[in-house]
């Protein structure tokens, strides 16, 4: 089940992203890693140091390419200068599938550049999947919509987040990045079962998923991927690998960034969950 | 609420500026109470209200921001130092939010604001200003387009004075009333060496530094912000070097631009030929031209 349409029928393993302080280390070392997932806005620009890097882990390695604001969720158009770089990277990157979050950060041409929580809607849902669809087509490549982590609810809400997320995906057509962190950390912060989530989601839709670590407060949990990923976020990736089967799987960990090493052994415990799913397949 | 109402109620809370303790605001953007506000579309749970919730995002938002200034522009924090810089860096956001989908073009404005709003340079507005447009030529420089540079042997074979050159879109050119490159490479070597010192003596030393060039008489000088092998350097040049690159930049030709460059200058006739070939020389050895556009390639 983990090739299919939503990340161009490829299978590709475990995946860390790709962060400057491990540069050199990859550049001199060649250490052998799946794929990488890189920061799109970070290589949309015209030239230098970032994009000759980009170039050269380019003929390594097999890259997949993540955003942070394209904002399928907010109410204003999409941002055609945005999409026209987006297209040029993707055609430097041969990206088999282009992820991004399910959320909303910018309005009237006014940029948070944060990850906010949609209002549960149908408005909501009948808006983004619209733009969920137009950068697809202008893309010409899969898109697949991430869960994000969250810290608010709306009186406004009309449904779970994991319906509008169904809700979204089916109207667009397109593919999750199911981030089994944010599942969790958004369980703890609105009191939910994160199972009902993973269970919920339509797993032949599942392109990729993301694991990270995350940051415990007093009073509710922050999403900062600058730790190890936690027993109960592993339980979770292990259901959601049950449900989709073998699927390209990524560690993030942008913050407090350790030794390129110890982010890839982390990475790789994934093995552990992903081995006894084939051996389930199997028999 | 509408999606693009509620979408605006929260980014005008969001993007509201902090407390000096780095908390929410109590008053709300419509000027009630920013309680009131919160709880219209933001749901409390058990463990916060709905004014809490909303704070959460409220101070990402700043802390995000001040952090991406902060990191882009060492030197101004050096010269306004941080109480100061902090100020600036708020003031500036208010008025200038991100309007990019990269935090890259976040400063894209600080110079243009800075000069309408002097009262946030500090005492030595013409510091200020050098080091904020050393530091954006530098953001400039290091992501800016490359286009294929031509060989020295491409210049020998089309050399005339009605030749016509592009320098390359990465390289920045800029003259400056103050050594601010020096400043800058000290406060980046100090900035490096933290891990050796302490923070109070590191401040110590920097502001210590700025002050000494601040002190200095201005004296103006000629930057080329380049780059060699993707490495991102400040290379001083003269005036006449500045004068003839910035006309070859407008479109003028290799003859026009060498003219004018020597129109006011003091450098003796007779040396003057060879000074033009050997800045020539290096310019097209460090990689800085490449060619016009078709249509105005030769006059």
């Amino acid at each position: 089940m983990s090739a299919n349409r939503f990340n161009g029928f490829t299978d590709y393993g475990i995946g860390i992203g790709l962060r400057a302080p491990h540069y050199n280390h990859i550049l001199s070392r060649k250490p052998v890693v799946d794929w990488f997932e890189i920061i799109s806005e970070n290589f949309m620009i015209d030239g230098g140091r970032p994009l000759h890097i980009l170039d050269q882990i380019l003929e390594q390695y097999k890259v997949v390419q993540h955003g942070v604001s394209m904002y399928f969720g907010s109410a204003e158009k999409l941002n055609r200068e945005h999409l026209r770089r987006l297209k040029e990277l993707v055609q430097r990157t041969k990206t088999p599938w282009l992820s991004d979050h399910l959320c909303w950060g910018s309005v009237d041409g006014r940029y948070t550049h944060d990850l906010l929580p949609m209002p549960y809607t149908f408005e909501a849902v009948r808006i983004t999947a619209q733009k969920v669809r137009e950068v697809q087509d202008f893309l010409e490549i899969p898109i697949a919509v991430e869960n994000v982590s969250s810290y608010a609810e709306y009186h406004d809400s009309e449904m779970t987040e994991w319906d509008f997320l169904n809700e979204v995906v089916e109207r667009a057509d397109c593919g999750i990045l199911l981030d089994v962190n944010n599942i969790y950390v958004s369980s703890q912060n609105h009191n939910f079962n994160p199972l009902d989530y993973v269970n919920s989601v339509p797993a032949h839709r599942v392109a990729q998923i993301h694991i990270a670590g995350h940051s415990k407060y007093r009073k509710y949990i922050l999403d900062t991927h600058d730790h190890p990923v936690i027993d109960p976020v592993w339980k979770l990736y292990e259901r959601a690998i049950q449900r989709a089967g073998h699927t390209a799987t990524l560690l993030e960990w942008d913050d407090s960034i350790p030794t390129f090493q110890e982010v890839h052994d982390e990475a790789l415990k994934a093995n552990k969950f992903l081995r006894a799913t084939a051996l389930a397949e199997a028999v | 609420m509408k999606l693009m109402q509620l979408q605006r109620t929260m980014a005008r809370a969001v993007m509201q500026p902090l407390t000096s303790s780095e908390r929410m605001q109590r008053r709300a953007p419509d000027g009630g109470p920013m309680k009131r506000y919160a709880s219209r579309f933001i749901k409390p749970n058990d463990r916060l209200t709905s004014f809490e919730r909303l704070e959460i995002y409220n101070r990402q938002y700043w802390f995000r921001m001040l952090s991406a200034l902060s990191e882009d522009f060492p030197g101004l924090r050096a010269v306004l130092g941080e109480r100061r810089f902090d100020a600036m860096a708020k003031a500036y956001l208010i008025a200038n939010p991100s309007r990019s989908f990269t935090l890259r073009n976040l400063s894209a404005r600080l110079e243009s604001w800075l000069r309408k709003n002097p009262k946030w340079a500090g005492k030595n507005q013409s510091l200020a200003l050098d080091i904020v447009r050393l530091e954006w030529a530098d953001i400039e420089a290091f992501d800016g387009k490359a286009e294929p540079a031509l060989r020295p042997e491409d210049l020998a074979r089309t050399a005339g004075p009605r030749l016509k050159l592009s320098v390359q879109p990465y390289v920045r050119l800029l003259s400056f009333r103050y050594p601010v490159d020096d400043l800058l490479l000290e406060v980046r070597k100090e900035d490096e060496d933290t891990d050796f010192a302490s923070n109070t003596f590191t401040e110590h030393k920097k502001r210590k530094r700025v002050r000494a060039v601040a002190k200095l008489k201005p004296a103006q000088i000629f930057l080329a912000v380049h780059r060699v092998d993707y490495s991102v350097y400040f290379r001083r040049i003269e005036q006449e070097e500045f004068s003839i690159l910035t006309a070859l930049r407008q479109g003028k030709t290799v003859g026009a631009a060498v003219e004018c460059a020597f129109r006011k200058s003091g450098v003796p006739q007779e040396e003057r030929p060879a000074q033009v070939q050997a800045w020539f020389a290096t310019w097209s050895a460090l990689g800085w031209f490449c060619r016009p556009e078709k249509k105005s390639a030769v006059s």
